[in-house]
């Protein structure tokens, strides 16, 4: 163990508040869906993967900032609806491993499509000087991005938790979560609200690519493919199907990851089996998670 | 001699009390029944005897050992068999293989000897084979062996459930509403076949039911509950003509 | 077994024996390099398809059996020098710096150590259910790929193990591959093949019919492991080389495609599977690579490979979830019927 300032720590911290907020985002998509679906979306990590390049190319034909992440967010939130429609409607009464085959098909379809037209090369995600600009308070030195981010979380989390508790929507989705049928019988659009529910998850893992271009500034194909898995796994430390769990679990993940590579930097090529070690442990301990509620079956 | 017996037994689901403090006794040989409304926690109270539940409160004995905590495969291996109110069937598997599948319990052969078809194997593999074939043809369904068993029309889909049952060696049968969906001349054949495999496979039985001609022709004792409390117990004509019973099935007339 | 089905079945061996003679001694290297791959995913795929398809149960590790064995064969057939040119950067373990086997005991090793692995990771993960177990699962390969990653002294870290010894020839691979048909074929249609089939079917129904979910899990799991360790190693020292970057979750992929295309409940499917797949995989090769039409050069698309297997593995859990063969395994009568477009007689011997 390293032996730290507190400059130090608080900047490591602050990383990985900022990282913990982009794992909350990309989190609550997985864990919506799977508490409308009882899905891993595997595919969801390569939406995340998309929005950074949709953004990408928006600065690239020359729209500001203001302009082409706003697009982003539409473009992706259309592309996480189709694939709810392409791979996962039709399966939706099929057996559970189909449909779990589906989501892997269509994260390696949307991978592959993206080498193919993107190209397997990294390419270097625009720079905002708004956001990049690099910030001093006493002996810690931050881009203001690394306040930004999880400002825009929290924020986002307000909205969201408004929208859940508070709404028709909402409601019609936790009902879709807790049984497909009664909410049908209630008069429940099913397809609609599941779309939504998409729709939503995609929306923030767009918010939470474009800060993540910003913050880590190289994209490629394959960018998404680790953080999917890390995100699904906080989603599942917090309770998998809990909204606020996913934001703990997505905090608690990126926060100790940070933290384990700057206290024992021998570790850090074990950075990201740091996650998977974390999963076995909840798993076998307690597989509800932090807020999870048990989902029993009708014998 | 005493083959169950449940020391006031509860299932809390929690807030929610399921079944509550229930007292069951099965003799050997007798044939039990356990009727009451819907959602009475009929099926939880089987749920906690073949372990698919563990009570909140109470214990369970069989031939006086204390089965409470005991895993669903090892009370099944003690001799207590059970067949679902929905059919659980292998669907995608024969009739024949859903027979077969419940011989399994009490093989003596590794998995090297059942590889290497060692004779040791072979011989509990004919053995099994003769058994199941043998009950396919109790139950009527020989003729129908090779066929996935999800292809069946649902009244042999529940013989199927019973064979298979039976298959597993069980000195006390636990069926839940085995009568369901049957016409008339199925629940006579039934209540008759019921009988005959108490005889014949020297059971002890208890079945949840709702048709009263299955229950009140070949149960010698009722249990009876209404929302998880046991509200009557005895012969089919003190249950018959219990006040009780009858307002839990009837409701209470206001103007009475 | 009828006595026509025996004698089709020896004369088909004996055959498949004529064939591999000549392949290897006459065929381009290329060629034998393909049908070496058939045969060891033919491995791969039956390994994976007893857990996956036989037993209903969700594993996406696979790649990280496939790791253990590909390093214990690699390891213990390197010759003392090779190990010492690899392990440049640091030099490897002490104990394994000397030791130089056989092949056939470095195979058998290898299977035994993934099977170990697959008993200490099955233990825990097992109790979990559907996706959960999925995510477990996937989970421990990354955990073992990044391991072998950083354990420098053992499996070189990053850099890999290149000059690994040629030993896979057609022989070992058929060889094996048929070992692994009837293996399968042998378990499934024992009690306990059955015992599996039926906790695919419903866990709770065979659980109150008697059967420990826990053993027969960990059994299928603990066999399936041990079968892709040794299609690891067949791998290992057909390619030559390897590195952990290799045991992606791709490589899992690319086995559960084969499972699925051929279908997940069918031993004769993931042998015909492993074999279209892994040609067609080569076939498409040039859809990556620039195709010179002469007229005209369209440029090689990189991954477009990929894309179109991709592609095809969503059409087929959309549109055909059975995959080829669902769950019928091959039979000498209905290969007959087929060739000679014969129909199945009706009820009462009526054409």
């Amino acid at each position: 163990m390293i032996k730290m300032t507190s400059e130090m720590f608080l900047q490591h911290l602050a990383n990985g508040i900022s990282l913990g907020s982009l794992y909350a985002l990309i989190a609550i998509g997985y864990t919506m869906v799977y508490g409308i679906l009882r899905l891993i979306n595997f595919a969801h990590g390569d939406i995340f993967m998309m929005a950074t390049y949709f953004a990408f190319f928006g600065v690239f034909f020359g729209l500001p900032w203001y302009v082409s992440f706003p697009i982003t967010i539409i473009l992706t939130i259309i592309l996480g609806m189709t694939v709810e429609l392409a791979a996962y409607r039709s399966l939706r009464d099929a057996p559970k491993i189909s449909i779990m085959i589906s989501a892997i098909g269509a994260s390696f379809l949307i991978e592959n499509l993206a080498i193919v037209i993107f190209g397997g090369r990294p390419k270097a995600f625009p720079t905002e000087e708004l956001f990049t600009k690099v910030v001093h308070i006493g002996n810690v030195s931050v881009q203001r991005l690394t306040f930004i981010i999880p400002v825009v979380t929290a924020i986002l989390l307000i909205i969201l938790l408004y929208l859940i508790n508070k709404t028709k929507t909402g409601m019609a989705m936790r009902a879709v979560s807790k049984d497909h049928e009664t909410a049908r019988l209630m008069g429940v659009n099913i397809d609609r609200t599941i779309s939504i529910t998409f729709g939503i998850g995609s929306a923030l893992a767009a918010i939470g690519g474009v800060m993540w271009g910003l913050k880590f500034p190289q994209i490629q194909p394959l960018m998404g493919v680790m953080p999917g898995l890390k995100c699904f796994i906080a989603a599942v430390i917090g309770g998998i199907g809990n909204t606020t769990g996913a934001v703990i679990g997505g905090f608690f993940l990126g926060v100790s990851e940070i933290m384990l590579v700057a206290l024992l930097p021998g570790l850090t090529g074990y950075r990201d089996a740091f996650a998977f070690i974390i999963l076995i442990m909840v798993l076998l301990f307690k597989p509800t998670g932090i807020m999870g509620e048990k989902i029993s079956e009708k014998v | 001699m005493e083959m169950l017996k449940t020391d006031g037994i509860t299932m809390q689901f929690g807030g929610l009390t399921a079944v509550k403090d229930f007292n069951l006794v099965l003799n050997k040989g007798e044939i039990v029944a356990l009727i009451g409304p819907n959602g009475a926690g009929k099926t939880t109270a089987f749920n906690m005897i073949t372990g698919v539940y563990i009570p909140t409160k109470g214990k369970i004995y069989y031939k006086g050992k204390d089965i409470t905590q005991m895993a669903p495969h090892n009370i099944t291996k003690l001799g207590i068999a059970r067949t679902f109110q929905n059919i659980r069937l292998f669907k995608d598997l024969s009739v024949l293989d859903n027979v077969l599948i419940a011989n399994h319990l009490h093989i003596k052969s590794n998995l090297f000897e059942a590889l290497l078809r060692l004779p040791k194997y072979k011989n509990e593999d004919k053995k099994m084979l003769k058994k199941s074939l043998d009950l396919l043809e109790i139950v009527g369904l020989l003729d129908v062996k090779n066929e996935k068993s999800s292809s069946l029309p649902y009244g042999m889909q529940r013989r199927l459930e019973i064979a298979r049952a039976l298959a597993t060696n069980p000195e006390v049968l636990l069926l839940d509403e085995p009568a369901a969906g049957m016409n008339p001349k199925e629940t006579e054949d039934l209540t008759k076949f019921i009988k005959q495999i108490r005889d014949d496979f020297d059971l002890t039985i208890f079945m949840i039911e709702h048709h009263m001609q299955v229950v009140m022709g070949i149960s010698e004792r009722i249990y009876v509950f209404d929302y998880g409390i046991t509200i009557a117990h005895g012969n089919p004509n003190e249950i018959q003509n219990n006040q009780r019973v009858i307002e839990a099935y009837l409701g209470v007339d206001d103007n009475a | 077994m009828k006595k026509r089905d025996y004698y089709l079945t020896v004369i088909s061996l004996i055959l498949l024996v004529i064939f591999l003679y000549f392949a290897d001694r006459y065929m381009d290297a290329y060629i034998v390099r393909i049908l070496n791959l058939c045969a060891i995913y033919t491995v791969l795929g039956l390994s994976m398809n007893l857990i996956n398809g036989f037993t209903g149960l969700f594993s996406l590790g696979h790649a990280g059996f496939m790791a253990i064995g590909a390093y214990t064969t690699a390891i213990l057939t390197l010759s003392v020098n090779a190990k010492a040119q690899n392990f440049f950067l640091e030099p490897i373990a002490a104990p394994l710096a000397n030791v130089v086997l056989p092949f056939f005991p470095s195979l058998l090793l290898a299977g035994i150590l993934a099977a170990l692995a697959g008993f200490l990771i099955g233990a825990p993960a097992l109790r979990l259910k559907g996706d959960y177990l999925a995510i477990a699962t996937l989970g421990f390969a990354e955990i073992i790929r990044v391991i072998f990653t950083n354990t420098q002294n053992i499996t070189n870290g990053a850099l890999g193990l290149k000059g690994i010894p040629a030993y896979t020839n057609l022989w070992w691979s058929y060889g094996i591959a048929a070992f692994t048909v009837l293996f399968m074929v042998l378990l499934i249609n024992s009690s306990y093949g059955r015992a599996f089939k039926a906790i695919r079917e419903d866990e709770i129904a065979a659980e109150s019919m008697g059967i420990n979910l826990f053993k027969h899990k960990v059994m299928s799991f603990t066999i399936g492991a041990f079968f892709a360790g040794i299609g690891g190693g067949l791998l290992g020292n057909l390619l030559g080389t390897i590195d952990p970057a290799m045991f992606k979750f791709t490589l899992t992929f690319n086995i559960l495609l084969i499972i699925v295309l051929g279908g997940m409940g069918s031993i004769t499917g993931t042998v015909i599977s492993a074999f279209v797949v892994t040609i067609s995989q080569e076939a498409l090769r040039f859809l990556d690579q620039p195709m010179d039409l002469g007229f005209i050069v369209i440029p090689g698309v990189a991954g477009m490979r990929m894309v179109v297997f991709s592609i095809l593995l969503m059409l087929v859990v959309l549109f055909y979830r059975h995959g080829l063969m669902g769950t019928n395994e091959f039979s000498w009568d209905r290969l007959i019927n087929i060739l000679s477009f014969k129909k199945p007689l009706l009820k009462g011997g009526k054409k």
